[in-house]
């Protein structure tokens, strides 16, 4: 009886150690498929196309914003075009975020600077323009 | 987290197309900055949470390039709104050489490879954005000079200067090849000097009267080189910003090179009223007849309906207030009086109707050119303020003058043309103008202020 007990735990503890086996190589097994779709997606060949179909889109969207604005506004329209081209503000940021001083860097706060001038000024100076529109009293 | 941050980024993006959508009327309009504002405040936020880490120097810079852009935003004259644009254009060009720049030293923070093995296609992305950016930096500066009269307003041609200009082009699209093929950091200076040069080069032969075409077309790169960032960095959001922009300075150049019937390579190509060509009708010897202020006043006063045509002349002047007054004097006399304007009045898209709009003039009384153009055959007066060209009829029936096919405004169909003008010269295109020697014309010899000024005292 004690004999067969103990063969009983061995065996229970060597399936343990199969099944543990098993799903280390299922787990590397999985990183090893998951790694060529992270290198996809990071190297973005994928977005280049995505972004063009976005960009592309983005252009009619524009196309067709644009006519609708009524000449009257025309001054007003690249005000608030110039401050949301400084949306390249986002890029700048992401170079002047580290914690650590670089060249990269050192743009990057340069760039902050100039999209802050633009968006500040060209937000302030459409919305000048627009107050300035009435009608007759 | 990427999640949520490709949201807000969406979110900021729809955004932006709402505030452009709210330009379709003054009322609408207002409501549209604030979506704006609501977007860029968006981005901003999700960008900081996201990925940064120095947040003491990025508010440092925020509130240094903030306090200078509200400063000059509020203290800018309406006059010289084109100018403020045009550096304002500079400014976004500049920035995106910096970001490309930034990405160029430290790719990895962008996750588009490492410094030396940059992938092709991000390098290719980050060209296209560098270059634009530059020529776009360089070229609203020469834009900038010209508006601001620190630079002559002529154009500045000389031979062989498409030529150069190609070859520019050429070695531009070669210098980003060998940046692909070498990641070398000499070719990526290269691409940022050769680009500067381009945008120096392309702008000086453009003259003064086409800036409403150039404003535009800088306006239209600023987005366009947004969207090459955008492509780099793998931003959605500044790829969509980068087209509206880009499409909106498009289209606005589009109307511009309509309203002067010029295709716009001609444009581009410059050198437009560097000579006097052609145009050289014989016009015998017909006299102008001069008129006073004193006339001026008495014709307008027994008038019932007065168009008044401003141009870029009166923007010069500063007159639009007077102007204003004056109209204010005969709308108490019982005249009617409304404004035309021609969508090339000025120095940018809509730039006539700020001003009369910060001289009080309700909105509801400015037309534009093929809303009123029939309205002349019924006025009594037109009063010409500061414009020429734009109302030369040379336009319609001379097939040998420059600006043939010209949209004018009619004004040589009312009864009488009160035209205000410093001198018998000339307008810009160097084109005389028939409507001066008209019998029905009187020309005001004086500056676009003090005659109105004029006018105005003579009705008391």
């Amino acid at each position: 009886m004690e004999e067969d007990k103990q063969s009983l735990t061995e065996r229970a503890a060597d399936l343990a150690n199969q099944a543990n086996q098993l799903a280390n190589e299922a787990a590397t097994l999985a990183v090893e498929a998951s790694e060529p779709a992270i290198e996809v997606v990071t190297h973005g060949d994928n977005f280049f196309l995505s972004g063009l179909t976005v960009f592309i889109l983005a252009c009619f969207v524009g196309y067709y914003v644009v006519w609708r604005v009524t000449p009257a506004l025309h001054s007003p329209l690249m005000g608030i075009t110039n401050a949301i081209s400084s949306v390249i503000i986002v890029g700048a940021l992401i170079a002047a975020g580290p914690a650590d001083m670089s060249f990269s860097k050192i743009m990057g706060f340069l760039a902050v600077i100039l999209a802050a001038i633009n968006i500040f000024g060209g937000f302030i100076v459409t919305q000048r323009m627009l107050h300035m529109f009435k009608k007759k009293s | 987290m990427e999640t949520l941050s490709t949201f807000a980024y969406l979110v900021s993006a729809v955004c932006f197309i709402m505030a452009l959508r709210g330009l379709s009327g003054p009322e609408t309009a207002r409501k549209g900055v604030i979506f704006g504002m609501s977007g860029m405040g968006i981005a901003i936020v999700t960008t900081l949470i996201m990925s940064a880490h120095s947040w003491g120097l990025i508010t440092l810079g925020i509130i240094i390039g903030g306090s200078i852009g509200a400063v000059i935003a509020k203290k800018i004259e309406m006059t010289a709104l084109p100018q403020l644009v045009a550096a304002f254009h500079s400014l976004v060009g500049l920035a995106a050489v910096f970001v490309a720049t930034a990405a160029f030293f430290n790719p990895a923070a962008y996750g588009i490879g490492e410094i030396g093995n940059i992938h092709v296609g991000s390098l290719i992305e980050m060209s296209v954005g560098l270059a634009i950016g530059a020529v776009t930096f360089t070229g609203s500066i020469i834009a900038w000079g010209k508006l601001q009269g620190v630079i002559s307003g002529k154009p500045v041609v000389f031979p062989k200067q498409h030529a150069l200009n190609a070859a520019l082009g050429a070695g531009l699209v070669f210098l980003i090849i060998m940046l692909c093929v070498t990641q070398s950091i000499t070719f990526f200076w290269a691409i940022v000097i050769v680009s500067a040069l381009l945008g120096i080069l392309m702008i000086i032969p453009i003259g003064g009267a086409d800036m409403p075409v150039i404003v535009s077309m800088l306006n239209s790169y600023s987005g366009w080189a947004a969207a090459g960032i955008g492509f780099t960095l793998q931003n959605n959001l500044l790829i969509i910003t980068g087209a509206l922009v880009g499409a909106s300075g498009a289209i606005l150049s589009y109307i511009m090179c309509k309203a002067m019937n010029r295709s716009f390579i001609s444009v581009i190509l410059g050198g437009f009223g560097a000579e006097v060509s052609g145009g050289n009708q014989d016009l015998g010897d017909r006299h102008a007849k001069i008129g006073s202020a004193e006339d001026a006043a008495f014709i307008m006063q027994n008038a019932s309906k007065v168009i008044i045509v401003p141009g870029y002349g009166m923007a010069v002047a500063q007159a639009q207030h007077v102007v204003r007054e004056l109209a204010d004097k005969l709308k108490a006399e019982g005249v009617e009086v409304v404004y035309a304007i021609h969508p090339v009045a000025g120095r940018m898209p809509g730039h006539m109707n700020v001003l009369l709009a910060e001289a009080n003039v309700p909105y509801d009384e400015v037309f534009e050119l093929e809303d009123i153009n029939r309205d002349f055959a019924q006025a009594d007066v037109a009063y010409v303020i500061g414009a020429n060209d734009i109302t030369n009829p040379a336009a319609k029936n001379d097939s040998s003058s420059p600006i043939y096919g010209m949209p004018i405004l009619d004004v040589e169909n009312a009864k009488t043309v009160l035209f205000v003008k410093r001198s018998l010269g000339s307008g810009y295109a160097g084109i005389d103008n028939p409507l001066f020697y008209q019998d029905s014309t009187y020309m005001l010899l004086d500056d676009a202020k003090k005659m109105t000024e004029n006018i105005v005292k003579a009705m008391e």
